[in-house]
């Protein structure tokens, strides 16, 4: 079966990629293994502590949550995304595997299928 | 005396670098959007931000949204949607980068 990884490189609110590429996870999870990779501006979507009622928007975060139960436990975050941004795994809202850029040129090598948000 | 507004992500975008090329020391920039990626602390863009020309605020609500309020550079300060309001008033005139 081919594994598939989402890459989502687009900060929450600005545009509507970050929600796109979790529903593409989430469809995507009932047929094949997943993994999914926060890159660039994406780690800004597992940001803890937001609250996007104050700009009138819904908050899609919370759906992350139900990423284990849809079987999707290959979950990434890029290390010099964060150390970039002055984050750390600390400031996230998911349980991630922090990986270098080595580690994610071996995900785009290993994974048949990579559909970039 | 201008006031200029940010609305994308430095870590994304040019837009930021361009304004701050742009701006004076007489202006007043305001972060909003996902330009308020540019005030956090300890991040790529935080020393050029805190030693920019004009004054750098940043809007609260957006800054809340994205769970960003603790990690807001100490040196800037917030402003809500009717001291955004005020801004406009007290300027000469409003520049958009977005």
């Amino acid at each position: 079966m081919k594994s598939f990884l989402i890459i989502t490189r687009r900060s929450p609110y600005g545009t509507s990629y970050g929600k796109e590429a979790l529903d593409a996870v989430l469809m995507a999870s009932a047929f094949v293994p997943v993994s999914l990779l926060f890159l660039d501006d994406g780690v800004f979507q597992i940001k803890q502590h937001q609250d996007a009622d104050c700009i009138e928007i819904k908050d899609y975060s919370p759906t992350f949550a139900v990423l284990e139960q849809y079987d999707v436990k290959n979950i990434y975050v890029s290390a010099s995304s964060l150390q970039h941004r002055g984050l750390t795994e600390k400031d996230l809202v998911l349980d991630v595997e922090v990986i270098s850029d080595a580690r994610i040129a071996n995900l785009l090598d290993t994974n048949a299928v990579v559909l970039s948000f | 005396m201008i006031l200029h507004t940010v609305n994308k992500s430095p870590y994304a975008d040019q837009t930021l670098l361009s304004c701050l090329r742009a701006a004076s020391e007489k202006d007043t920039l305001l972060l909003i959007e996902d330009g308020v990626y540019g005030a956090l602390k300890g991040g790529e863009y935080s020393a050029l931000v805190e030693s920019a020309a004009p004054r750098i605020l940043v809007l609260a609500p957006d800054l809340e949204a994205r769970g960003l309020l603790d990690k807001l550079s100490t040196t800037i300060a917030t402003v809500d949607y009717a001291g955004f309001v005020e801004l406009t008033v007290t300027h000469d005139k409003v520049v958009s980068w977005f």
